[in-house]
């Protein structure tokens, strides 16, 4: 099939089989691949109720149809499963060059099923397809392991694979690759640990097949060009992410001591410009990228290396945990890796602990001794080994926030940064309401990827609340995620200005078929509400009060910084709800209405 | 004319690997392209490219004559005149003669045309003329 690989690779892990399936054209053809796959298998495969945890949950890996091939920033897997951290949809976007090789082995889709009675690694070379004995890599750092198998099998294999988190079932246990690239949130690391996989190891040497091979390469080379000679290109591919981090202190939006405030004393140590000057060795790129936003850099004091930090990383564990110091930021971010948790969340979650520990709700007692106060890096690192094993305050704080709000209580909810469950990223939303929108409805819980709005809202007026704002983030919600959905980043699009249109010749030349960004955003949309009605069955009573933000964010006003005093009433909260559920077709508690469904052809088996 | 890289400008991203695979093979498959891009991660945290420079050792050792030279200067393959005896790889001091019979059934090298230039966005790779060879 043109643009595929052709196939969907199922383990069962209870029994040890594998089994290829050729992928379903009318698959293809409807949901594309990546996260529509993903969304489709979920709803489909994973019975209502599964413990996230358990044999009954699946771990779904899928390319998309510009994977591997000659298309700027064709390197994004996703990885849907259901999610330990909110219980309910996840769906992890991983960079790097795995995708690109499932391709290269003739899959679409690997499907993890069951749990192995012992620790295995899933080996594909090509049509050779094996679960191993992964005793001797089990227990060990991600990093560490990437590096064994490196030097075992040799550098044309791509490896992704779980740290002791993921391992010891961490909630928002992460996947790592490429040394520093991860499937990040929703603790899809967690799942592969519980089915006792430690790594997924592929190389494929064969052929993607195109459509129209003329017409392809010429779109291909087309994208290309307009990505090199686009004016932002030296300037992003300097910085990448942490470009933002000076604008995001400036206009108040860095998050800062668990997003009680969005400008930081300290932030010119954790600045862009700081951390390409002092730390940053070389430019590291996802799979046929021309505008790498991977930063790989080494420290001094640590004397260590580590890919990143990333904006998403600075901002959590830098300013929200009130470190000013980059070093002890990508320090913070190694050790994450190599454990196998999401830096968002572990900084968020940390975040919290430390205002907990600040107000006297923690004590040292709780703490095992430790000086759980905003600026103390040792302390992160300390915390960060904590979470990974589960050990005193680290066990409380390895369920996630929301959770460890929960049985903490004494009104430590209210700072509980996260929506559904999910820890919030790295935009500080007092007063940014497409933002603060974007994260309350975003497909995950509070990520920031489906729907960046932030821009939009300096752009437009931060505080409006409008019906053309929460325009746009739908728009958003459909239009950014179908990048996961082809297999291919959307930064080229958003920091790069690359006119989208570039990207309908080339879909076209590789599919043979024709679609229209607006069909595109149709699948979007569908795509959207099947994520949707996925909450909705695993989750008796979903409805509105699962969109709401951190009640911070409309009970706090910011202490400091450019916003300091300005917040969003809870009654605008809830007009950008009302404006948001009637825009889309759902009913006033957020569900989608039948006639919703129906216009989007949802099939009836997957609303069952 | 003959490839240069800079291999400090390289992000290892291997669009450039597709590229070439599309251009001699006309096929999406980076294991057939003809420059090798090596990974140092964790530590040095440097990539490696290795390119090829037009030097001709191959094409002098190869027995049926099928590595050739173009107007511009730069060797190719004459892919129904290889045989694949392999003599040409190990003449190669870049390492960048290739012969996988699993891969192809002929020896593959660079052959300049500039494709991998086209698609690196970070300056990495350029074509120029081959240096004067000192008297």
């Amino acid at each position: 099939m043109n643009g595929y690989g052709g196939h969907i690779l199922r383990v069962n892990l209870a029994t040890g089989q594998v089994k290829k399936e050729p992928t379903p054209a009318d698959l293809a053809r409807d949901y594309l691949g990546g996260r529509g796959f993903g969304i489709y298998f979920l709803l489909k495969e994973v019975p209502k109720g599964a413990d996230p945890l358990g044999p009954e949950n699946k771990l779904i890996i899928s390319s998309g149809p510009l994977s591997g091939l000659l298309v700027a920033g064709g390197g994004k897997c996703d990885w849907t499963c259901k999610a330990p951290l909110t219980g309910g949809y996840a769906s992890a976007s991983m960079g790097g060059h795995f995708t690109a090789e499932l391709k290269y082995a003739g899959l679409d889709s690997i499907i993890l099923e069951g749990i192995s009675p012992k620790p295995v690694y899933l080996f594909i070379d090509d049509d050779k397809i094996e679960l191993r004995d992964a005793s001797e890599y089990w227990g060990k750092g991600s990093m560490t392991v990437e590096k064994m198998m490196k030097d075992k099998f040799g550098e044309e294999f791509q490896i992704a694979v779980i740290g002791p988190a993921g391992e010891n079932m961490v909630s928002f246990a992460h996947i790592n690759h490429d040394f520093g690239r991860q499937a990040g949130r929703g603790g899809v690391g967690a799942v592969m640990g519980s089915k006792k996989v430690k790594a997924i190891v592929v190389r494929g040497t064969k052929s993607v097949p195109v459509a129209d091979m003329e017409a392809y390469r010429k779109a291909g080379m087309a994208l290309y060009k307009a990505c090199k000679d686009a004016e932002g290109l030296q300037e992003w591919t300097r910085y990448g992410t942490t470009i933002v981090t000076s604008w995001c202190n400036e206009v108040g939006a860095l998050p800062t001591r668990n997003f009680s405030a969005g400008s930081f004393e300290g932030a010119q140590g954790i600045y862009g410009q700081t951390m390409r000057e002092k730390i940053v060795i070389t430019d590291k790129g996802c799979f046929g990228c021309p505008c790498p936003c991977g930063k790989y850099s080494k420290t001094k004091k640590y004397n260590s290396y580590v890919e990143g930090p990333e904006y998403e990383t600075i901002g959590l564990l830098g300013s929200n945990v009130g470190i000013d110091d980059i070093e002890a930021v990508a320090q913070a971010n190694l050790l994450c890796d190599e454990m196998g948790i999401d830096t968002i969340s572990a900084g968020n979650v940390i975040a919290w602990a430390m205002e907990c520990y600040e107000k006297g709700i923690f004590t040292k007692q709780d703490t095992g001794g430790i000086e759980l106060k905003f600026g103390n890096a040792d302390a992160v690192f300390k915390m960060i080994e904590m979470i990974t094993k589960k050990e005193g305050l680290g066990a409380l704080l390895a369920d996630g926030v929301k959770k460890a709000s929960q049985e903490i209580g004494k009104g430590t909810e209210k700072f509980a940064i996260q929506v559904k469950g999910m820890e919030q990223s790295a935009y500080q939303t007092h007063n940014a309401t497409a933002m603060l929108l974007a994260y309350m409805t975003c497909d995950v819980g509070a990520h920031h990827n489906r729907a960046w709005a932030i821009t939009y809202d300096i752009q437009v007026g931060r505080d409006k609340v409008v019906p053309e704002k929460v325009a746009r983030v739908i728009w958003l919600q459909h239009f950014r995620p179908m990048f996961d959905v082809l297999g291919a980043c959307r930064l080229q699009w958003v920091e790069l200005g690359i006119d989208r249109d570039l990207y309908v010749p080339l879909l076209e030349a590789i599919t043979g078929i024709h679609r229209t960004w607006e069909d595109i955003e149709k699948v979007g949309e569908r795509i959207w509400n099947l994520t949707r009605l996925y909450w909705a069955r695993e989750n008796a009573g979903f409805g509105r009060a699962w969109d709401m933000p951190a009640p911070r964010f409309y009970e706090e006003p910011p202490t400091s910084g450019v916003t300091k005093g300005q917040y969003t009433k809870l009654e605008d909260v809830n007009k950008l709800l009302d404006m948001y559920y009637e825009q889309r077709g759902w009913d006033s508690n957020g569900l989608p209405k039948p006639e919703t469904l129906e216009k989007l052809g949802i099939p009836q088996e997957l609303v069952a | 004319m003959r490839l240069y890289v800079d291999s400090s400008r390289c992000s290892g991203c291997n669009a450039c690997r597709v590229a070439c695979s599309l251009s001699v093979f006309g096929e999406n498959n980076p294991k057939k392209a003809s420059l090798v891009i090596e990974p140092h991660f964790p530590a040095p945290g440097v990539y490696k490219v290795r390119v090829c420079t037009q030097c001709g050792d191959c094409a002098a050792v190869c027995p049926t004559e099928a590595i050739k030279q173009d107007a511009q200067g730069a060797y190719y393959v004459e892919f129904s005149e290889c045989n694949l005896c392999e003599a040409c790889v190990p003449e190669c001091p870049e390492e960048v003669m290739f012969v996988r019979p699993e891969l192809a059934d002929t020896a593959w090298k660079c052959t300049a045309c500039g494709d991998c230039v086209a698609v690196c966005g970070t300056s990495a790779l350029w074509l120029g003329e081959k240096e004067a060879v000192a008297a």
